[in-house]
């Protein structure tokens, strides 16, 4: 499929689904070319007065064609794959940006955007920044966790009372938790996996995370600490409990930096 | 109401809403889109694709397996003798989500062995032989506990759905978050992958099953008296049961490995259909037909409208739709008996 390339006889018309990639057109200031986005481009609010087209992986066809896009940028979880080959066949070019959970994923992503957008200027400048930030934001790691031992943190991704999962290995929080200079309380697990009383005991965690609309569905720190085995750990002992807001600590979006030493001040606070 | 009206009047309803949802939609369709059919050069874009590529193979897809559902349903309740029975109770459904939840899970490294341009035919075959295999397996099994008895198949297709939901919560509990809500998706059913393969494949087996159904419905008729009353007047009870199972599972087995797990049309389209003709499964057959096709064709075009430019998953609709107009007729059905 040839790239398409923005030029100003035809004014580019594009669909972005994935809350992180949207994030990443406003950052290019490209977004007088947004003509939709998808349900979880919750951040910067002014996403969401966009028609949105629906959850990546529920995507049809006909809604985005009614869009008459000229480019469709997605995360690799966008489909159905049913749906994909259908746009494919119609002619509209799909671009999946890989959504790694490394910050030089980051920089790549913004890199290709910048390319599609036919902004690679200002997608160059933001790299730089991000970059810049980033190191900063190595450093406030490493300062503050001179001479102190790992905290172990628990991530749980609440989706209301009976729906607690916790994040195991190979996940944006596992990843966003080793960056800021915290290790995973959960070893020896891969993926999300269902919250047990016994499994939080035997991690112990230090520290609990959640995200901000996770903490509101569970009923706030109280609500969260009443699960069972949580108020037993030393975390729950010590209410230590942070929660960033979920897009900025798991999108891997522009605000990664920030989000990273923000994680790393809440992890040595005490 | 005369017969042919009775014959008439569902099939027009079905025609007008078929009209009327091919002209509702994200893209509105112009007169001129009808003349640029998709095998001309530039009929590629715009609206004309819209409508010949997306619209009307979803939509006669969605008719074809509403009616299959609706035939099937009514297939089981002849078989089974028993208004409750859908074609899930012969394992179909799950047996089709088990095998998909375990290649999106276990063997998901298995699609990359494939060539990309057949990876979204992986699903579909896997949901297909995942349906058929359980729903022979388990009339194997109910022949080896109690040849003959139609309540052993009911009995073993009960406890064959309990496993196959046991392997689909442990594929559950080992997914990964993208393959979790994969799973999620798919048990939610849709129509959006429609193509004109699918529509063809769908129609063809349809009018063969169709075809098989009538030919069995006086025999089935004879069936609703009891095994022992239908093998006097000289019905093969063995013989009508393997058929009827057939042609369930094979309805059944392509609906869901084109779309998921549709709920509730099997069900109830018989139900609507025996309070507009009768018991007779000569009538009941074909007017289930037409009842799972017209629900389903109105579920799925206010799942593709209601929300656009996004879409609402379609067993949603058929729920919701169904259950207030399935009680409705429950209520006067059980009021004419004098039941309450």
């Amino acid at each position: 499929m040839a790239l398409p390339t923005a030029n100003a006889a035809t004014p580019l018309r594009l669909i972005s689904i994935g809350g992180a990639l949207t994030e990443l057109v406003y950052a290019l200031d490209a977004q007088r070319s947004l003509v939709g986005v998808d349900s979880t481009s919750l951040y910067p609010a002014a996403a969401q007065a966009l028609p949105i087209v629906g959850y990546a992986r529920t995507l049809a066809a006909e809604g985005l064609l009614s869009l008459n896009p000229s480019l469709i940028v997605a995360t690799e979880d966008a489909g159905p794959p049913a749906v994909l080959r259908q746009l494919d066949a119609a002619g509209v070019p799909l671009q999946v940006l890989a959504a790694e959970h490394r910050f030089e994923g980051l920089i790549d992503r913004t890199r290709k955007l910048g390319a599609l957008l036919g902004r690679a200027a200002p997608a160059h400048a933001l790299a730089v920044r991000l970059t810049a930030d980033w190191q900063a934001s190595l450093d406030t790691v490493q300062r503050l966790s001179a001479g102190r031992p790992a905290p172990r943190v628990l991530f749980i991704l609440a989706h209301g009372m009976n729906q607690m999962r916790i994040a195991g290995q190979g996940t944006a929080a596992d990843a966003m938790v080793a960056y800021a200079g915290g290790r995973n309380a959960l070893r020896h697990v891969a993926g999300y996996k269902p919250l047990t009383p016994e499994a939080v005991i035997a991690a112990a965690p230090d520290v609990i995370l959640a995200t901000e609309q996770g903490l509101q569905a569970a009923g706030g720190v109280d609500g969260l600490l009443k699960l069972p085995g949580l108020a037993q750990t030393p975390a729950g002992r010590a209410r230590r409990v942070i929660a960033p807001e979920a897009m900025a600590l798991l999108g891997f979006g522009p605000r990664l930096p920030q989000a990273m030493s923000a994680l790393a001040h809440g992890l040595f606070a005490a | 109401m005369n017969s042919t009206a009775q014959r008439l009047l569902p099939l027009m309803a079905l025609g007008l809403l078929l009209a009327l949802a091919v002209q509702l939609g994200a893209v509105s369709i112009q007169a001129v889109d009808w003349l640029r059919p998709p095998w001309g050069d530039e009929a590629a874009t715009g609206s004309s694709y819209v409508l010949w590529q997306l619209r009307l193979p979803r939509l006669l897809l969605a008719a074809s397996v509403g009616a299959a559902l609706g035939l099937a349903g009514a297939l089981s309740q002849a078989l089974f003798r028993n208004p409750m029975a859908d074609p899930g109770l012969l394992g179909v459904t799950s047996g089709a989500a088990a095998a998909v939840a375990l290649t999106l899970t276990v063997f998901a490294s298995a699609q990359f062995a494939l060539p990309p341009a057949w990876r979204i035919w992986l699903l579909p075959a896997v949901g297909f032989v995942g349906a058929l295999g359980v729903c022979f397996a388990l009339n194997r099994l109910a022949r080896w506990l109690a040849p003959g008895s139609i309540a052993a198949l009911l009995l073993s297709g009960l406890a064959i759905q309990a496993l196959t939901f046991a392997v689909v919560g442990l594929c559950s509990y080992l997914a990964n978050d993208e393959q979790l809500r994969a799973i999620s998706f798919w048990t939610l059913g849709s129509l959006a992958g429609a193509n004109w393969t699918m529509a063809v494949v769908m129609g063809v087996v349809l009018a063969a099953m169709a075809a098989l159904g009538l030919r069995l419905a006086p025999r089935l008729n004879a069936l609703a008296l009891g095994e022992a009353a239908a093998a006097h007047v000289g019905v093969d009870v063995q013989r009508l049961r393997g058929l009827a199972i057939a042609a369930v599972a094979l309805l059944s087995a392509l609906a869901v490995a084109w779309c998921g797990s549709i709920g509730f049309i099997g069900l109830m389209a018989p139900h609507l259909a025996r309070q507009l003709v009768g018991a007779d499964q000569r009538d009941v057959l074909p007017s289930s037909m037409l009842a799972g096709a017209l629900l389903l064709v109105l579920a799925d075009t206010l799942a593709r409208t209601l929300a656009v430019p996004a879409e609402i998953p379609v067993g949603i609709f058929s729920a919701l739709i169904g259950a207030p107009w399935f009680l409705f007729l429950l209520r006067g059905a059980l009021r004419r008996m004098g039941t309450v």
